[in-house]
């Protein structure tokens, strides 16, 4: 939806005098009426969502970082200065600790629906990496900002995650002395911690200009995931403003309904009581978990008996993700017109969140009480590790072997020309139920 | 910039001066920012005051027998662990097959002070501080990942690679250690 005519005309004297000079008004005009579209579902409102976490997230951490310090002795009492003594100290903190809660949420919404779409396919291929990019950036973002409070769960936790690069052989030991800035995490991590953490969200500003630059080059993709053919443009598409403001802005009202409702009636349901106990390196919490966003990737992790092969499994599962477009051996878009490969990606979507759920759990812990099945190898067979083990098995196996297997297999259903055409002309295929219905009744 | 512009009859043929200020150019302004980006680099490296934090002393008449005391060494912890005979006994007698990380119990302790085992207390998986007395071993047991270490800190169970290591000391006097 790229190059279409500017319709922008300026009306007084000082929009054609700016016009000429900066057309900023201009390009502001041209992108808010980009050709959009006319079938984005819900699902699509996450781009605005995220856009507007990104927001929340730079602003309070601004005023947050007037009153924390970022010094081993100080910070987790300037946190808790923040929550006691600071004018609507509390408020801002919750609302930026939940509020990286509710950005992962937004993004692994918008992540699956681009895998459910087919959004990653050609010509979309850099939008989708860019936005694996931003991913990466967003994880470190929130693993930088979950240690400057100093507590328990943020000090070892920072401890798990460094030691993670010792594995790297030969040049691993050396690298984690120059994360850490001494021989263990201590002052000096936490100072460049709280430098990068105020950097990143900058950086991810950036790529999420590049990101959209791919989009708006490449075109949107939509629920039926077909190109919008030239000659249909006028039909299948309306102006992003106002219908898609309005959508969007629909949709962030009920997602702040959900985030207040994190925020003021239960702060620190998504944290760890441990992280209110000032950092002490001589003594480790009895349960260690990451925040729930990073569970997943925790379990993959502790699935391996190998340390290296563990990270390189957990950075694999991500680093996946880049070649994804790829691996797609199919045609079709939109897993509406593919009717086995819409299962496997339920099944995906159920394993990621089994995967959650084994992080959060200790891996030797039995998942039927009181049975003990067969040893297999170096844990019991009814236990978190091996269904942890399973999952991660199935994780990998959907990219690399499901994904370009099916793609060559299956039969896909018809798919419609246009996205007006099954709903006007009775021609085309009638993808869903519901456009039935509504074409019976019109 | 300049266009360049190829002339079809010079194809193939030797490189000129041009080229030459070009690729020196460019040489040079990859060479200096390398030079300009190393500093930047390395600062991230221990500061002098972390390095000089090198060495404690410590003074072992403070541990009884069957007690472990935990001490702060260059940020981490380092055990001090006054053993029973039966726990010198049980990491005497365990065979060297069994380990994942071959290494004698008479190595990681200095010869008639087999009592005190000093290693640091980091979890050679991702560093997170062992248990004391936990584990089928009666070593420790690591929280975080499972992994179970012996009562010569030597790992026996789980995702862990290496034994506890065994820090760099020395005994002033038969009830003192200078370590590191």
């Amino acid at each position: 939806m790229s190059e279409h005519e500017s319709t922008y005309v300026p009306k007084t004297g000082f929009e054609r005098w700016l016009d000429t000079r900066l057309p900023i008004i201009r390009f502001a005009a041209d992108y808010a009426t980009i050709p959009t579209p006319k079938n984005l579902n819900y699902w699509w409102t996450f781009g605005g969502i995220l856009a507007l976490c990104l927001v929340i997230q730079i602003v309070t951490g601004i005023v947050l970082v007037m009153h924390y310090t970022p010094n081993a002795d100080l910070a987790f009492a300037s946190v808790e200065h923040i929550m006691r003594d600071v004018r609507h100290g509390w408020m801002i903190r919750y609302i930026h600790s939940n509020g990286a809660s509710m950005f992962f949420l937004a993004v692994y919404i918008h992540m699956l629906r681009g895998l459910y779409y087919g959004s990653y396919k050609a010509p979309r291929e850099m939008i989708w990496i860019l936005g694996v990019v931003l991913f990466l950036l967003m994880m470190a973002t929130a693993f930088l900002g979950y240690v400057l409070p100093w507590g328990q769960m943020s000090f070892h936790g920072a401890v798990v995650i460094t030691n993670l690069i010792g594995s790297i052989p030969i040049v691993g030991e050396s690298i984690t002395t120059w994360l850490w800035g001494g021989f263990a995490v201590d002052n000096p991590t936490l100072n460049r911690f709280f430098s990068l953490h105020y950097l990143l969200p900058f950086v991810i500003a950036g790529v999420v200009v590049l990101h959209l630059w791919a989009l708006h080059a490449a075109g949107q993709n939509n629920p039926v995931g077909i190109l919008i053919p030239q000659e249909q443009r006028s039909r299948d598409t309306v102006p992003f403003h106002p219908y898609y403001t309005v959508k969007d802005g629909f949709a962030i009202i009920l997602f702040l309904m959900l985030f207040a409702v994190f925020v003021f009636f239960n702060p620190n349901a998504l944290g760890h009581a441990d992280n209110y106990i000032p950092a002490n390196p001589l003594v480790t919490p009895a349960h260690i978990v990451p925040e729930w966003y990073l569970l997943p990737f925790y379990a993959m992790l502790r699935a391996v008996p190998d340390k290296f092969m563990g990270v390189l499994v957990m950075f694999g599962s991500i680093g996946l993700l880049f070649v994804l477009p790829w691996l797609d051996t199919s045609k079709v878009r939109s897993m509406r017109y593919r009717p086995a490969m819409r299962w496997f990606f339920f099944i995906f979507v159920l394993v990621a969140f089994m995967l959650g759920w084994c992080g959060a759990k200790s891996p030797d812990d039995q998942l039927i009480h009181g049975i003990t099945t067969f040893r297999l190898f170096d844990g019991d067979l009814n236990s978190y590790l091996w269904l942890s083990r399973l999952l991660t098995l199935y994780y990998f196996s959907f990219f690399l072997i499901i994904m370009p297997w099916v793609g060559l297999r299956e039969t896909p259903l018809p798919v419609p020309e246009s996205i007006s055409s099954p709903v006007l002309s009775g021609h085309g295929s009638v993808p869903t139920g519901a456009v039935a219905d509504a074409e019976k009744k019109g | 910039m300049a266009e360049t512009v190829v002339n079809p009859n010079l194809e193939g043929q030797e490189p000129t001066r041009r080229d030459f200020i070009h690729i020196a150019a460019g040489a040079a302004a990859v060479g200096g920012a390398a030079m300009f980006a190393w500093p930047l680099i390395d600062q991230m490296n221990p500061a002098a005051d972390t390095l000089a934090l090198a060495s404690i002393e410590f003074d072992l008449t403070k541990v009884t027998e069957g007690q472990q005391v935990t001490i702060k060494w260059r940020g981490k912890p380092v055990f001090v662990r006054y053993r029973t005979p039966a726990e010198i006994e049980a990491a005497r007698k365990t065979p060297l097959s069994d380990l994942k990380d071959p290494q004698k119990d008479e190595d990681r302790v200095k010869p008639g002070h087999e009592q005190f085992l000093i290693l640091v207390g980091t979890c050679t998986h991702l560093g997170c501080v062992p248990t004391f007395g936990a584990g089928e071993y009666g070593g420790w047991f690591c929280p975080c990942h499972g992994s179970v270490y012996d009562t010569s800190g030597r790992i026996r169970k789980g995702p862990a690679p290496k034994n506890l290591a065994v820090p760099d000391y020395a005994y002033l006097t038969d009830t003192r250690v200078k370590i590191g």
